[in-house]
C-alpha cells in the first residue's frame, strides 16, 4: 500500500516536471512584427462606453494603417493609481514605442514612466500638463468635444423652437417650463465640476441660444463619470423642476433612459445624449449625442510614431478633422435640422463660428473682454498650494471669442455665463 | 454491549485525525494538490477558451518571471502580502482573529500620506521620515488596541469587531482622500513637486528599502515568536486562557500588547506602501492584502519563512493570472477562476494532510 502510495506520487511528481519542462519551453507570445508596438492603458474595458469608444477608435485606425493585432497590447481596467505606472513600464519593456493611457487621473504616473524612458512616447489622453512638463517624449491630446456639443445644443434649440411655435409647449399646456421672464427651461447632467465639463454645457447652452434665444439652463452634478442611477435622478430632478431638453457630460444611458420614461408618461421633454447613439434606449425622447471620433487622432498618433516622427504636445481638433460629430438624428428631431446642422458644421469647420464669441454670451450681465487663464498645473493637497510644473498665464479671449483648447489640448473655459445655473448640491 | 457494537454498521468512510504528518508527505500531498489544480485548470482552459492550456500556463509563468523588472515587483508586492502575514502571525497565535488587517493597514497609509502632506515642505527629511514612521505605526497600533481592549474587558467578538473597523478605515480614507484632493480630480501622487517623504532610491528602486525592512521583521518576528518570553506567553494564551492563568500570565495584557503590536506592524506596511510604493493613498492602497494574509499567516501556521513561500505563490499566481487576461484579451474573471481553483487544491490539500480518510473493510488501527 505505503509503496504504491510512493509510486504514483513519484509518477506525479515525474509528469508535473514534464509538464512544466513543456511549459517553460513554450513560452508563447504570437508572432511579432519588431517595427512597431503600441501599449493602451485603459481605465475600463469594452463593456464601459468611454473606453469602449477608445477601443474602437484604436482598432479602426490599426486596421486602416495595416497594424496587426499582435502590435497593440492592452491593459484593461488600470485604475488611477501607481498600477499605472506599472503598466506603462511593463509596456517599455514588451518592447512598445508608443504608449497611450485614456483616464485624466493616469497623467502623472504616465509621466513619471516618460522621465524615466525618454526613448519611448508617452500619450496622456485628456491630461493637461505635457506642454509645461519640460519632459519632451509625453504628449496630451484632446477632442474639441465642446463643437460637437455646440451642435448637438442646435438640434436641440430647433426642437425648442418646434414644439413653441406650433403651440405643443406653452405656458398653458406645460406651465412648470417657463420661469417669470418667460423663459424655456432646460437642464444639464454633468458628471464634475470640472472645466471640462464648464465648457461643455456652455457650448450646448449656446448652441440651444443660437437657436432659441429665450431659454434657461439648470446643471445638475452627479459627481461620477458613470453613474447610471445617479444620472436618471438627476434628469427627473430637472424635468421635475420644468426642463424640457435634458443634456448630458456623464457617460451612462441613465439620463435618456428616465427621459422616455417621463415622455411616455406624457410630460413633453428630450434627451441629447453623449458618447454613444441613445436612440436605442430612448427612441422617441432622444434627438442625438455628441461624440468623439477618437480613431481621427489615433491614426495620426500611430502613424506619427510608427514612421519616426513627433507627435504634436497638444492635439486638440474638431470638426476641421472629423473628430468630432453627432450621432444618427432621432425620429423627433424638427423638421429640416439635417440642413441646418449641415450649414453649422460648416462654419465650424471653416473657422467662421466660433462657439464661445463673446457677443454670444454675457457674465454677469456685461460682455468679457478678458479672461486670463493660468496654465500651471497646482498640487492642491499641499499646504499651501504648489505649482508642480509653472506654466504662464494667458489671455483666452482673442479677436472677439474665448480660444478654448488652443493653447493646451484640455478644456479650460470656467467661465460662469448668465442664463445657467448649477446646483449647489449633487444628487444623492 | 460489545455485541452491540460490532452490529453497528460501518460507515462507508470515515474521517479521522492524521497525526505527525512527516514532511516528505505534507511536501508529496501539496505537489500532488497543484498538479491536481493544474489539471482541472487545464480542462477548464480548454473548455471555455479553447486554448492551449500548456501554452496558457507559460504565458502564467511570464507575469513574473518574463522581465527583471516584473520580477522585482512580484517581489515588491511580495513583502507586503508576507509583512501583513508577519503583523497577524502573534494575533493569530493567541487565537485572537484579526480580520482587521485592511483597516489597521490603511490607518498607518493614512497617517503616512497626512503627515507628508502636512509636513512635506516644513521638516527636514530625517524628521519627516521618522514623523511618518511613528504617527502611521500609532494609528494602526489604535486600530489594533480597540477591539483588544473591547474583547479583553467585555469579551466581545474580536471577528466581527475588526471587521467593522476595516469599513471605518475605509471610509475615513475615502473622506480624507476627498478632502485631499481639493480641486484636483484624483488625488494623484502625493508632494510632486519636491518628493517629500518619497522614500529615496535604493539599489535602483524605492520599494528595494521595503523589501530590506520586510525581510528583517521576517526574521525578528520569527525569534520573537519562537524565542522570546512573550512569544511563549502568546502561544500560551492562545492554547488555553485557563493555563496561562494558571501560571500567572495576564491574559488581558498580553491580548492587548499583542494586537497593538500585530495593528502597529500593519500600520507600518501602510507607511511603506505609501512612502515606498505608491506615494499616494486610497481606499484601496491596502489591495485586499489584508484578507489574503490571513491565509499566508494561517497555512504557514504562523512560521514566518513559511510565509515567505506561500506569499510568494500567491502572487506568482496573481500576476500570472492578470498575464493571461491581458495577453489573451480575455476578461479579469478568467482569470480569476484559474487563480481560485489553484488555492482551493491547496486549501484541499491541508485537509489531507491533517486528517486520512479510512474506508469501509480497510485495516485500521485505532486506540480505545
Amino acid at each position: 500500500m505505503k509503496k504504491g502510495m510512493k509510486k504514483i506520487i513519484s509518477l506525479m511528481l515525474a509528469a508535473m516536471m514534464v509538464v512544466s519542462m513543456v511549459v517553460f519551453s513554450t513560452v508563447v507570445y504570437a508572432d511579432v512584427n519588431p517595427d512597431f508596438k503600441m501599449g493602451v492603458i485603459l481605465v475600463g474595458d469594452e463593456t464601459e462606453g468611454y473606453s469602449a469608444a477608445h477601443i474602437e477608435g484604436i482598432k479602426k485606425a490599426a486596421e486602416e494603417l495595416g497594424l496587426e493585432d499582435s502590435q497593440i497590447i492592452w491593459k484593461y481596467k488600470v485604475p488611477e493609481d501607481s498600477t499605472c505606472y506599472d503598466s506603462a513600464v511593463d509596456l517599455v519593456g514588451q518592447g512598445c514605442s508608443l504608449i497611450v493611457s485614456n483616464s485624466y487621473g493616469h497623467q502623472t504616473y504616465m509621466v513619471q514612466a516618460a522621465q524615466e524612458y525618454p526613448d519611448t512616447t508617452f500619450v496622456s489622453m485628456t491630461g493637461d500638463f505635457a506642454a509645461i512638463s519640460g519632459c519632451s517624449n509625453f504628449k496630451n491630446a484632446f477632442t474639441k468635444v465642446y463643437e460637437s456639443r455646440y451642435v448637438s445644443g442646435v438640434v436641440a434649440g430647433l426642437k425648442l423652437k418646434e414644439i413653441t411655435e406650433d403651440g405643443t409647449l406653452t405656458a398653458e399646456t406645460q406651465p412648470d417650463s417657463f420661469d417669470a421672464d418667460g423663459n424655456v427651461k432646460i437642464g444639464y447632467v454633468g458628471a464634475f465640476n470640472y472645466a471640462e465639463v464648464v465648457s461643455g454645457y456652455t457650448a450646448f447652452y449656446l448652441g440651444i441660444k443660437s437657436v432659441m434665444p429665450n431659454v434657461v439652463m439648470e446643471v445638475k452634478y452627479t459627481n461620477s463619470w458613470f453613474d447610471i442611477d445617479k444620472e436618471a435622478a438627476a434628469a427627473e430632478a430637472l424635468v421635475a423642476n420644468g426642463a424640457v431638453i435634458i443634456g448630458q457630460h456623464a457617460d451612462s444611458t441613465g439620463a435618456p433612459a428616465a427621459v422616455q420614461k417621463l415622455q411616455d408618461a406624457g410630460t413633453i421633454c428630450y434627451s441629447i445624449g453623449y458618447n454613444i447613439d441613445m436612440l436605442e434606449t430612448a427612441p422617441t425622447a432622444a434627438l442625438t449625442s455628441s461624440t468623439n471620433d477618437w480613431d481621427v487622432y489615433y491614426k495620426y498618433a500611430i502613424d506619427t510614431a510608427m514612421n519616426g516622427g513627433d507627435i504634436d504636445v497638444d492635439w486638440a481638433k474638431g470638426y476641421d478633422e472629423g473628430a468630432v460629430s453627432i450621432t444618427e438624428l432621432g425620429e423627433s428631431c424638427a423638421e429640416g435640422t439635417a440642413d441646418y446642422v449641415a450649414d453649422v458644421e460648416a462654419k465650424l469647420k471653416d473657422g467662421t463660428l466660433h462657439v464661445f464669441d463673446t457677443a454670444t454670451f454675457t457674465v454677469g450681465g456685461e460682455q468679457v473682454t478678458s479672461a486670463p487663464f493660468d496654465l500651471s498645473f497646482m498640487d492642491y493637497t499641499a499646504d499651501p498650494p504648489v505649482a508642480i510644473y509653472e506654466g504662464e498665464t494667458v489671455e483666452a479671449i482673442t479677436d472677439g471669442y474665448f480660444a478654448e483648447s488652443e493653447f493646451r489640448s484640455a478644456p479650460y473655459f470656467a467661465l460662469r455665463i448668465d442664463g445657467i445655473t448649477e446646483d449647489a448640491e449633487a444628487v444623492e | 454491549m460489545s455485541k452491540e457494537s460490532a452490529k453497528i454498521k460501518e460507515p462507508f468512510v470515515r474521517i479521522v485525525k492524521r497525526d505527525g504528518a512527516t514532511f516528505r508527505n505534507k511536501l508529496a500531498a501539496r505537489a500532488v494538490a497543484i498538479l491536481l489544480a493544474l489539471v482541472v485548470d487545464a480542462v477548464f482552459i480548454f473548455s471555455v477558451t479553447g486554448l492551449n492550456p500548456l501554452a496558457v500556463y507559460g504565458v502564467m509563468f511570464n507575469g513574473t518571471f518574463m522581465t527583471s523588472v516584473r520580477f522585482s515587483w512580484a517581489m515588491r508586492d511580495l513583502v507586503t502580502l508576507l509583512c501583513i502575514g508577519i503583523a497577524l502571525a502573534p494575533a493569530f497565535k493567541m487565537r485572537f482573529w484579526n480580520i482587521g488587517a485592511e483597516g489597521q493597514v490603511l490607518m498607518g497609509g493614512l497617517a503616512t500620506a497626512l503627515v507628508m502632506v502636512k509636513f512635506g515642505q516644513s521638516m527636514s527629511a530625517p524628521m519627516l521620515f521618522l514623523t511618518m514612521f511613528l504617527t502611521s505605526v500609532i494609528a494602526g497600533g489604535i486600530w489594533g488596541f480597540v477591539p483588544a481592549f473591547f474583547k479583553a474587558y467585555w469579551n466581545t467578538n474580536e471577528t466581527l469587531f475588526t471587521l467593522m473597523m476595516n469599513y471605518v478605515a475605509t471610509s475615513i480614507v475615502a473622506c480624507m482622500t476627498n478632502i485631499m484632493r481639493g480641486k484636483a480630480s484624483s488625488l494623484g501622487k502625493l508632494n510632486m513637486s519636491n518628493q517629500a517623504g518619497w522614500f529615496p532610491q535604493f539599489l535602483g528602486q524605492r520599494y528595494n528599502i521595503n523589501i530590506l525592512i520586510v525581510v528583517i521583521l521576517t526574521f525578528v518576528m520569527y525569534f520573537y515568536l519562537k524565542y522570546s518570553k512573550q512569544g511563549y506567553e502568546i502561544s500560551v494564551v492562545g492554547e488555553s486562557e485557563n493555563t496561562a492563568r494558571y501560571a500567572g500570565i495576564n491574559v488581558k495584557r498580553v491580548t492587548i500588547r499583542t494586537m497593538i503590536l500585530s495593528g502597529a506592524i500593519c500600520g507600518l506596511v501602510g507607511f511603506l506602501i505609501v512612502a515606498g510604493r505608491d506615494q499616494t493613498i486610497s481606499t484601496t492602497s491596502a489591495g485586499g492584502n489584508g484578507f489574503t494574509a490571513i491565509i499566508v499567516a494561517w497555512l504557514a501556521k504562523f512560521n514566518t519563512f513559511y510565509m515567505a513561500l506561500i506569499s510568494f505563490l500567491l502572487i506568482f499566481l496573481s500576476r500570472g493570472a492578470s498575464e493571461i487576461a491581458s495577453a489573451y484579451s480575455l476578461n479579469d474573471f478568467a482569470a480569476s477562476i484559474i487563480e481560485g481553483i489553484i488555492l482551493f487544491f491547496i486549501l484541499g490539500s491541508e485537509f489531507f494532510i491533517n486528517y486520512k480518510m479510512v474506508f469501509r473493510g480497510s485495516k485500521h488501527k485505532e486506540v480505545r
